[in-house]
């Protein structure tokens, strides 16, 4: 949908783009942007020791966030993996208390009980990150399980990474999608690594939607990269799902920009890959298709850019700024 | 009361529980038409149909990932995992997942899942469907532990399980499903965290549950013959645990011994007897011991699986050496 040399196909034409589409184009860029920029201030606060453990971020991945949350509607629910900072904050979560958490904060969205790999905001339908692999795959179909019980029409999506199709919860959990025609969407992130290990020397299909026919599931790849053409792919599962007619698997082929996480440079990729892949940087290209469909002018979009940029930045500073958890709260929340 | 077995007693709470409330709904293998492989769930999928009895495919993490999913999101489901030994296949979900998701999001959500796991040893399974495994979840914070020892117990804790809005674990022990007792007609609904003095002594006290609460009594009785006044304690629930009751029995008897049927070490007795240390030292008269199972996997032959187990007339003779003491 976005024209790009980079992409096979060439130019497609530009059906997305509606007068009154404007205004969810732009706000489709601004996500990703503040989501790019929330990432960028993670790293910086890693470096100050402001954030504890390890981090992984989601740069270079933005548009499938954004793109699958921006198809959702109120009710429906996401799950996602450590590398969730982008996926909660697609699903509304408030910028600072997300930080805050990040930070360990009273204010954080799970009062600083779960930090970078766990955030979970209820209130906007992000039901979780987890930190095991594949360990919310079960959990998505349980929530799809429930809209299916209670019929209130709700899709379930969760996202995971490539290295997630090689572990027991992935195929239990879409085979029992599948069986039950659980209203779930399972995007799988390609961004080629597992850890530090290329996907090919771990997984013995190239296509992971290959895995879809064991569970005589609907699968298709999309350019992850593309934000309007995740947003069109997860649209159609999502209506899939809402008809009775089960799980879909997705491949949003995609990178990540930075390493598995704090402590990894990336090393073992071959040279010239990292630089191919952000000359189709996800928030790059979509600002090209802005202009070059006239959506927005470079100087609309340098404005967006900038306000992002300070809307996290202000956000930061609150969160930063708030006092950690009382030391009581430890004893809290382990039963209901 | 109502005369009923062990078995009976799951069903009547299932049952109950299924018609009280349309969120409630039953996952695991062979469950549904089938009735369960030790038929606890029997008659319940013609009662309830597959809406609410749901049969699953042999895939133990996605049922507790599915219940888990599924409590979050409003329903309160019960499901079964066939022989409580298959909790290896889904520790990371019980342990990492169900245990820790309301205590990592801040208590954003509670977790209203409750498991029910065949338990227990002496039929003749071998090492991998007869273990004690209410032991492996002991360390992890979160999940609350029923091991009922009657049809009462059967009946009355899971109806609260199921009704309690954190994960719970029921161990069902597989030997005592066709065991009779009265089951209250009324008001059955057993409180979790309340231990039954099963039998009054001033001698010596004795805690234990399921099948060792039985054989306990039992070796109660002969040595009731020989003048030793033992008392039995069943704490019913492992986690919350019922230290009171246990401590104010041993402040009257000086003297205590656990009984389990699992190898001593990490094991619920210890954990016990560590408590009474800790909070009752002063009313100890002699050092507590533990009545358990050897240090091995539990052995598939006839006589060396009653060789494992704690028998009645082992549990009388360490019962004598401690009153002699």
């Amino acid at each position: 949908m976005i024209s790009d040399d980079e992409t096979p196909g060439g130019h497609e034409p530009v059906t997305a783009v509606l007068p009154g589409d404007r205004t969810l184009l732009l706000d489709l860029q601004r996500r990703m942007l503040e989501i790019r920029f929330f990432e960028e201030e993670v790293m910086r606060l890693f470096m100050l020791n402001l954030v504890r453990g390890s981090t992984h971020l989601y740069q270079g991945q933005e548009a499938v966030a954004v793109g699958a949350c921006s198809a959702l509607r109120e009710g429906d629910t996401m799950t996602c993996t450590y590398r969730g900072h982008g996926a909660v904050l697609a699903m509304g979560a408030p910028l600072d208390r997300t930080m805050a958490e990040i930070l360990g904060k009273a204010e954080g969205l799970c009062g600083g009980k779960g930090g970078s790999m766990h955030l979970t905001d209820l209130s906007v339908g992000a039901l979780g990150s987890f930190a095991i692999v594949g360990a919310h795959l079960p959990f998505a179909a349980g929530a799809a399980l429930s809209a299916q019980h209670l019929g209130t029409g709700a899709v379930s999506i969760a996202f995971f990474g490539d290295g997630t199709t090689n572990i027991g919860a992935f195929h239990e959990a879409l085979n029992l999608a599948a069986v039950w025609k659980l209203p779930v969407i399972f995007v799988c992130e390609n961004n080629l690594y597992g850890e530090y290990s290329p996907l090919a020397s771990t997984t013995a299909v190239e296509h992971l939607t290959d895995r879809a026919a064991s569970y005589a599931m609907t699968a298709q790849r999309v350019d992850g990269n593309d934000v309007l053409a995740v947003r069109s792919a997860v649209g159609a599962a999502a209506a899939h799902a809402r008809d009775g007619k089960g799980p879909t698997l997705l491949e949003a082929l995609t990178y990540r920009q930075k390493g598995h996480s704090r402590t990894d440079a990336g090393a073992y990729r071959p040279p010239g890959e990292l630089e191919e892949w952000l000359a189709r940087d996800p928030i790059t290209r979509f600002e090209r298709f802005l202009t070059e469909t006239g959506t927005a002018s470079d100087v609309e979009l340098a404005e967006l850019r900038e306000r992002a940029e300070a809307v996290v930045r202000e956000a930061t500073e609150r969160a930063v700024a708030w006092p950690e958890p009382g030391l009581e709260s430890r004893f809290d929340d382990v039963f209901a | 009361m109502t005369e009923l077995t062990y078995r009976e007693g799951v069903i009547r709470a299932l049952g109950e529980e299924l018609e009280r409330d349309d969120r409630v709904l039953l996952i695991g293998e062979d469950v549904g038409a089938a009735g369960g492989v030790f038929q606890a769930t029997a008659g319940l999928f013609d009662r309830f149909g597959p809406r609410r009895v749901r049969d699953t495919p042999i895939s133990e993490q996605a049922i507790v990932g599915c219940a888990l999913g599924a409590s979050v999101t409003g329903l309160r489901p019960v499901a079964e995992i066939m022989f409580a030994d298959f909790a290896g296949v889904c520790f990371d979900q019980i342990a990492n997942q169900l245990a820790k998701y309301r205590y990592m999001t801040g208590g954003q959500a509670s977790v209203p899942v409750t498991i029910r796991m065949a338990n227990g040893g002496g039929v003749g399974f071998a090492a991998q469907h007869s273990q004690a495994v209410e032991n492996w979840f002991l360390n992890v914070p979160g999940l609350k532990i029923c091991v009922p020892g009657t049809p009462a117990d059967a009946y009355g804790l899971l109806k609260a399980a199921i009704r309690d809005d954190n994960p719970v674990l029921v161990f069902e022990h597989k030997q005592l499903y066709p065991s009779r007792g009265p089951v209250p007609d009324e008001d059955g609904v057993v409180e979790l965290g309340r231990a039954e003095v099963v039998r009054t002594g001033s001698d010596l006290t004795v805690v234990a549950t399921q099948l060792m609460r039985h054989r306990a009594v039992e070796a109660a009785e002969v040595l009731a013959g020989e003048g030793i006044d033992v008392e039995v304690v069943d704490p019913r629930t492992l986690v919350p645990l019922d230290l009171e009751t246990i401590v104010e029995s041993v402040a009257k008897t000086g003297r205590l011994v656990c009984v389990q049927e699992c190898p001593p070490g990490g094991s619920w007795g210890a954990t016990v007897v560590a408590a009474v240390v800790e909070e009752a030292w002063e009313s100890l008269d002699l050092h507590p011991r533990l009545v358990s199972g050897d240090e091995t996997p539990i052995p598939y032959a006839g006589s060396l699986e009653d060789a494992w187990l704690p028998s009645v007339e082992r549990i009388a003779g360490e019962l004598r050496d401690v009153a002699a003491e």
